[in-house]
């Protein structure tokens, strides 16, 4: 690290940073396990909290951490078999800070520009302060100096532990790679996610296309705490949202209007997807992989149709024959096919195509909301929706992108797929076959990027899971979970016991791509002061035309 | 040399090494007390009192008792008035540094006191100065007299009513004694004990 230090001071006419409270010096330490700072005398253990952040101003640099751990120290190790009257303040006074002592591990993460206002950010630490190096908390400026600050566009998405400041993201940055949202039921999940959309729309920094299983993210979502209903991005945003229903019905009744009803054909379902309801339908391999022989007879666009007028004309037996597959496999495929394609979004033949409808309104700079209403218990009607549109989606990006890339058009603008429960359609078993496998696989090479959200982080598939560029964590308590969230990350023992020390809700671990470093946050409330923040945040026409243009290339 | 002076001057250096000095009192049993601060002339060496010894001039005469017939102590002194004269006391003094040219320094000075110098035991005003650093304590702690923590404990009690803030000197003193003793817990605690309020 090569750093001058010339013109540095007051020569330049700008303030030195200002500091937070001081807290000890530093003792002993190493890179690798970071830093022991001895508390100040006047200093109480019980002042610092596990996850603090801290700058230690070494003799060249000022370096920025998070304490990892605090402990009580003592000079003569053989104190804690010796008498002493605790109830003696006298004494306990003298021993106090001198003899006994409280020490807390700070592991450096980044190295901070000397003075503010350097255009140089700060840098990942590679060096740890010297011996006697001063620790003092974090100040306000030297949270914003390293998270960004709203003034520059960032998120504000809640506090760090035990501060008033606010703490941001880059969502921007965010964007750029895969999103994972981890946590028990009940943990605030939703509600996190909900913000982050609601930023992400705000920001225009990507386009979004949400599958909402619950219902919860366009018109309105239920605040399950303290009853009611909260806010939905529709409500927040209007034309810049648009949501589309599953079942027309459902949102009727909750005097929700929606702007689309979702439609699907038989025509736009592939073997492919068979194979990956497989496990939710209970379908044996020989039964799914008969879609194939299928289609090879009766071609990509009516397979599905012809199949199941066979079988209403009962003639199961002879195509079995004919195909050359086990006739008990096939009826099995015939029954639940038969019974999927009863749901109310099921049509012969679709004459509006979703999929290029969702396009159409993406390509307007709109976020799409894909309510699920009573199917979004259906497990099978979940994956099978989410995937299909996805696929042709993905297709029309992938499109675009090659198409820039030749020179033809601009770029398309990136988007967020957000899906539930993202175990069931991430896991070993299909990852590799669904289309959100590939799209976490190919990282962001297409502008396409996914927010998972997930109860069961354990069930996604490891190589998946490692796509996931930025995670936000919240309560676990399932160590094999943990273990999948943390899989990949250094210091991931430190994390471990913040982890398991997170709040019950609203309260997350962040890591990740986006952040230049792990951080513990209270997420900021959902609700009127929220709404309050973001409203009258509307695109200008001029703005959203803009988008409209950049979007495929307009 | 003033009034004062003159009667805060209670012996006469008799003997004297690097560490330590013993001073003889010119008045039977006018010793100072047990952890006093004094102080001798060019250069200004101060000590602190470690012991105080009264016994018989000639040691081949030891002291007899006397009083098995006298109604009180008193008595005995004034029958037997030749006794005063046979006597005599003596202190031994820690050395615990020494000022030169206005300088204070906290450790040994380079030559002991001479012997005869005059020994002064230190006014408020001069033990307040002299103890407003407390190296002398380390000096005492390791003066190697089989009672030092007695010493130690002596000391700090005997100059903390001479500061302002008597509370404020025996915390500040307690804390640095703690940062002499850091290896040391148990000993640490037992002069705590001793100069507890
Ligand atoms: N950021 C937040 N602001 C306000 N309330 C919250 C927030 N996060 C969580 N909550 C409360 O916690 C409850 C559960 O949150 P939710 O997001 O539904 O959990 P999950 O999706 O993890 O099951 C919510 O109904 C709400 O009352
Ligand atoms: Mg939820």
């Amino acid at each position: 690290m090569t750093q001058s230090h010339e013109g540095n001071g007051a020569g330049r006419g700008r303030t030195p940073p200002e500091q937070g409270q001081p807290l000890g010096m530093v003792i002993e330490g190493s890179v690798a396990n970071g830093v022991e700072v001895r508390l100040d005398p006047g200093v109480s253990v019980e002042q610092v909290k596990v996850g603090t952040f801290v700058t230690l101003h070494g003799a060249n640099n000022r370096f920025f951490g998070v304490v990892t751990d605090v402990s009580l120290g003592s000079t003569d190790p053989r104190m804690k078999y010796t008498p002493i009257p605790a109830d003696d303040p006298f004494v306990i006074q003298a021993l106090q800070g001198t003899v006994a002592f409280g020490t807390v591990s700070v592991l450096p993460q980044l190295t901070m520009p000397e003075v503010l206002g350097d255009d140089q950010g700060p840098a990942a630490a590679k060096s740890i302060p010297s011996h006697f190096s001063r620790a003092f908390t974090a100040s306000q400026e030297d949270v914003e100096t390293v998270f960004g600050s709203e003034a520059d566009g960032n998120f504000w998405i809640g506090n760090p532990l035990d501060m008033e400041t606010k703490l941001c993201l880059d969502l921007g940055e965010l964007v750029k790679r895969s999103i994972g949202v981890f946590g028990k039921s009940g943990t605030g999940k939703t509600f996190l996610t909900r913000l982050l959309l609601a930023g992400i729309v705000q920001s225009g920094q990507a386009s979004s296309l949400i599958f909402d299983m619950h219902s919860e993210y366009g018109w309105q979502g239920q605040d399950a705490d303290k009853g009611g209903m909260v806010k939905g991005l529709k409500q927040l945003f209007g034309a810049k949202v648009s949501t589309f229903t599953l079942d027309e019905e459902h949102s009727r009744r909750r005097g929700v209007s929606t702007d689309e009803t979702v439609h699907l054909g038989f025509n736009h379902i592939e073997p492919e997807d068979v194979e990956l309801l497989r496990a939710s339908l209970n379908l044996s391999e020989v039964a799914a992989s008969a879609a194939y022989n299928l289609r090879e007879k009766y071609g990509e666009e009516s397979w599905l149709k012809e199949f199941l007028d066979a079988g209403r004309n009962g003639s199961l037996l002879e195509l079995a024959d004919e195909l050359q597959v086990n006739a008990g496999a096939l009826r099995a495929l015939y029954n639940r096919m038969g019974r999927f394609t009863r749901h109310g979004f099921m049509v012969e033949h679709s004459r509006v195509d979703t999929a290029a409808q969702i396009i159409e309104h993406l390509e307007r700079g709109q976020h799409v909301v894909l309510e699920f209403g009573r199917y979004g218990d259906d497990e099978a009607a979940y994956i099978l929706v989410s995937n299909l549109l996805t696929r042709r989606i993905h297709r029309k990006y992938v499109e675009a992108k090659e198409s820039a890339m030749g020179g033809a058009g601009k770029e398309p603008r990136p988007l967020v797929i957000v899906i539930e429960e993202a175990h069931k359609f991430l896991n070993s078993g299909v990852a590799s076959q669904t289309i959100f496998g590939i799209i976490a696989r190919e990282l962001r090479k297409y502008n396409v990027t996914l927010m998972v959200i997930d109860q069961r982080p354990s069930g996604i598939d490891s190589e998946v899971l490692s796509q996931v560029g930025t995670r936000f964590c919240c309560l676990l308590d399932n160590e094999r979970d943990i273990d999948a969230v943390l899989s990949g990350t250094s210091g991931s023992r430190a994390l471990r016991s913040v982890l398991s020390r997170l709040e019950a809700k609203q309260q997350a671990l962040m890591f990740g791509h986006a952040l230049p470093l792990p951080v513990v946050v209270r997420i900021r409330d959902y609700g009127p002061a929220f709404y309050e923040s973001i409203q009258g945040g509307g695109d200008s026409e001029a703005e959203r035309k803009r988008k409209v243009d950049e979007l495929f290339g307009g | 040399m003033t009034g004062p002076l003159m009667e805060r001057r209670v012996g006469e250096v008799v003997q004297s090494t690097s560490t330590s000095f013993v001073a003889q009192c010119y008045q039977l049993e006018g010793a100072p007390a047990l952890g006093g601060l004094v102080r001798t002339d060019s250069p200004d060496i101060y000590g602190v009192v470690g012991s105080v010894t009264t016994e018989p001039l000639d040691s081949a005469r030891p002291v007899l008792a006397r009083g098995e017939d006298a109604g009180s102590e008193e008595e005995v002194i004034r029958d037997n008035p030749q006794l005063a004269r046979l006597l005599t006391s003596r202190f031994e003094v820690f050395i615990a540094g020494y000022v030169e040219d206005g300088v204070t320094h906290q450790y040994l000075p380079p030559r002991p006191p001479l012997v005869h110098s005059f020994v002064y035991a230190c006014d408020q005003e001069e033990t307040a100065r002299f103890t407003s650093q407390l190296d002398l304590l380390r000096l005492l702690l390791n003066s190697g007299a089989s009672h030092s923590d007695e010493i130690v404990g002596a000391c700090i009690r005997q100059a903390a009513p001479s500061h302002d803030q008597p509370a404020d000197f025996l915390a500040h003193a307690c804390r640095a004694l703690a940062v002499e003793l850091s290896a040391d817990v148990a000993r640490l605690n037992s002069i705590l004990r001793r100069v507890a309020p």
